[in-house]
């Protein structure tokens, strides 16, 4: 007995985290391949050559074609995809926690149709694509905001009731958003916010990473540093509570911070479905529920999984396929596939 | 004196019944209270009023000398460890991460669990016979095994009192006996304990204090030999029953007579 206690403490604290290092180096390779293919390729050996070069200022001796498609295209496009691909699993994975229900995705309490509405209204108004972001991302917020403030005039903060409101505020937002499409000018407007609706990463710049990258990387921080918290959390109010843990301020920090990586990434790439949902549970099929090792984990296999897909948009048929309608032709029948594996556990 | 409770009222809402009705209890160091009483009185209401789970709407509850509404969930984690109901948790964690959850009070918002925290849970587990689980998964093991894991996580904040909400209601017969005596194995080592059950018996068995919860929200409270009265049972559970000095035990029993 002594000799296994020995040795399981030993393995614990080694065990942390090795998984993560060898997704966080696959998805190194998988970045470097991926800047790499497409109509137009280039060799790995220049792509690693034209960064080092412009990180070190060093003597030019690739095209400047080559140069003006890796950075300028193709560079900002791969970090978005990764970027978005991180945020939304992330959030998706601490919603799920916090709410203890593994089939919750991170757009349940509104963020996605709030999003879309501020889009859409944007878009309506014939304003610039910057705009179009920002009236996206303070839309989630806004969405949000009031499903958190139905249950409080209900006098009641239990999550059921989070879950209630959130279905009541996505459904009067699809309501509102299918008017403003109703009044759109269908040639072009209507198109618009279609497309848009449907994700995609084909027209991402630098700034457009830029801007939200701050508060993504604020957000991230902190869930990640409250993730054992997240393991008390997801036992439900009654028994986190009799732990010790304030469980409103708790699951308020964990909402504010996802909400703001859910928005952000909507507002980068538009509307991407299924990613949040999935990712999670393949996470949880790899490394076990612990949110410790599950938080970054899923960050980094929800960044493999939109560059992948975001690459095989890229580079399949003759003109580019929007996001979402590959994420769901893959994330539906993955998501079956894992229902499958773990359905001794799903009661 | 570890609880301290005076004239404690409380219902769920304003037009319903009073659950608990004027209800004065005391506990002192190292004391056993049995809380028995019929389906849909208020005993695990009482006892998440005693965790700070639910707010009394009148009445005071002393924990430690501390009026309880004054402290803060990680103050009263700190001094009282709570053993919910048997349930399956939504995720798979593994026996030890389980456990280990029990050093909440000790963990900072963003922190952690040291070290230190590990070792206390290895001890713990190792104390109680269950190092063999730790890398078992929590869904994929037995209740008994389960309600021993909660016990764990319960002591490992080393607090000065359990609160148990029926901790054999859904064992088999031998992880019954194995759970009572662990509770009494506890008070033995000076914690104070508090548990509700369905079975006159167990009370009879960990001997110390009882407490009678009625459909009305009263309560009695005593000496478990004096309370626990053939009439007083009889009239809380409507069945005809005998308590019972059995020779061969050397112990008073509850028994009913036939069906």
């Amino acid at each position: 007995m002594k000799q296994s206690k020995q040795n399981f403490s030993n393995n614990y604290r080694k065990k942390q985290g090795l998984v993560s290092w060898a997704l966080f180096f696959l998805l190194l390779g998988l970045i470097l391949v991926c800047l790499c293919v497409g109509k137009y390729s280039i060799t790995p050996g220049d792509c690693i050559k034209i960064i080092f070069g412009k990180l070190t200022g060093a003597e030019s001796s690739w095209t400047m074609m080559d140069e003006k498609l890796l950075l300028g295209v193709r560079l900002p496009r791969v970090i978005a995809s990764v970027l978005v691909g991180a945020a939304l699993s992330l959030s998706g994975v601490v919603y799920q926690g916090i709410f203890k229900n593994p089939l919750v995705s991170p757009d349940f309490l509104g963020v996605s149709s709030g999003a879309c509405i501020g889009a859409a209204l944007a878009i309506l108004l014939a304003m610039p694509s910057g705009l179009v972001q920002v009236f996206a991302f303070i839309g989630g917020l806004i969405a949000v905001s009031l499903t958190l403030l139905i249950p409080s005039f209900m006098r009641s903060n239990s999550n059921i009731m989070l879950v209630l409101s959130g279905i009541i505020v996505s459904g009067a937002m699809t309501s509102i958003l299918g008017f403003i499409k109703y009044i759109a000018d269908p040639e072009t407007q209507l198109a618009a916010i279609t497309y848009w609706q449907l994700g995609s990463f084909a027209y991402v710049g630098n700034h457009d990473i830029l801007v939200v990258l701050p508060l993504g990387i604020i957000a991230t921080v902190i869930l990640i540093a409250m993730a054992w918290w997240i393991n008390i959390l997801s036992l439900g109010e009654q028994e986190a509570k009799s732990l010790g843990a304030n469980v409103s301020l708790l699951r308020g920090i964990c909402i504010v911070c996802s909400t703001v990586l859910t928005a952000g990434a909507v507002c980068i790439s538009g509307t991407i479905g299924w990613v949040g949902l999935v990712v999670p549970h393949f996470g949880r099929m790899l490394i076990g529920s612990d949110n410790r090792k599950l938080l970054p984990a899923c960050c980094i296999i929800g960044g493999i999984f939109m560059l992948l897909v975001d690459t095989v948009t890229r580079i399949i048929g003759p003109a580019e396929m929007p996001v979402s309608i590959l994420t769901g032709i893959i994330g539906a029948p993955f998501f079956a596939w894992l229902l499958y594996r773990q359905k001794a556990n799903i009661r | 004196m570890i609880y301290d409770i005076k004239n404690l009222t409380f219902s769920y809402s304003a037009a319903d019944r009073n659950v608990l009705d004027g209800v004065n209890l005391s506990l002192g160091e190292g004391e056993i209270l049995c809380i028995l009483g019929p389906n849909g009185a208020g005993k695990t209401t009482l006892l998440n009023c005693m965790a700070g789970l639910l707010k009394a709407e009148s009445g005071d509850i002393e924990l430690c000398g501390n009026k309880l509404s004054s402290l803060k969930e990680k103050d009263i984690a700190r001094l009282v460890g709570f053993v919910p109901q048997l349930h399956t948790p939504a995720f798979d964690y593994t026996a030890f991460d389980f456990v280990l959850m029990g050093r909440a009070p000790e963990t900072g918002m963003f922190g952690r669990p040291s070290e230190e925290d590990e070792k206390m849970v290895m001890d713990v587990l190792e104390s109680m016979n269950l190092v063999h689980l730790a890398n078992k998964s929590y869904m994929n093991i037995s209740g008994g095994e389960r309600q021993q894991l909660l016990i764990a996580r319960a002591i490992v904040r080393e607090p000065k009192v359990v609160l148990f909400d029926e901790p054999v209601a859904h064992l088999d017969y031998g992880n019954q006996q194995r759970v009572l005596e662990l509770v009494k194995s506890m008070a033995g080592k000076g914690l104070s304990v508090v548990i509700t059950t369905h079975n006159p018996d167990h009370a009879l068995l960990l001997g110390g204090k009882a407490a009678i919860v009625d459909r009305q929200g009263k309560i009695i409270q005593g000496d478990s030999d004096e309370i626990l009265t053939e009439e007083a049972l009889k009239k809380i559970y409507d069945t005809d029953l005998r308590i019972m000095w059995i020779e061969e035990l050397g112990r008073k029993a509850c028994l009913v007579p036939e069906l």
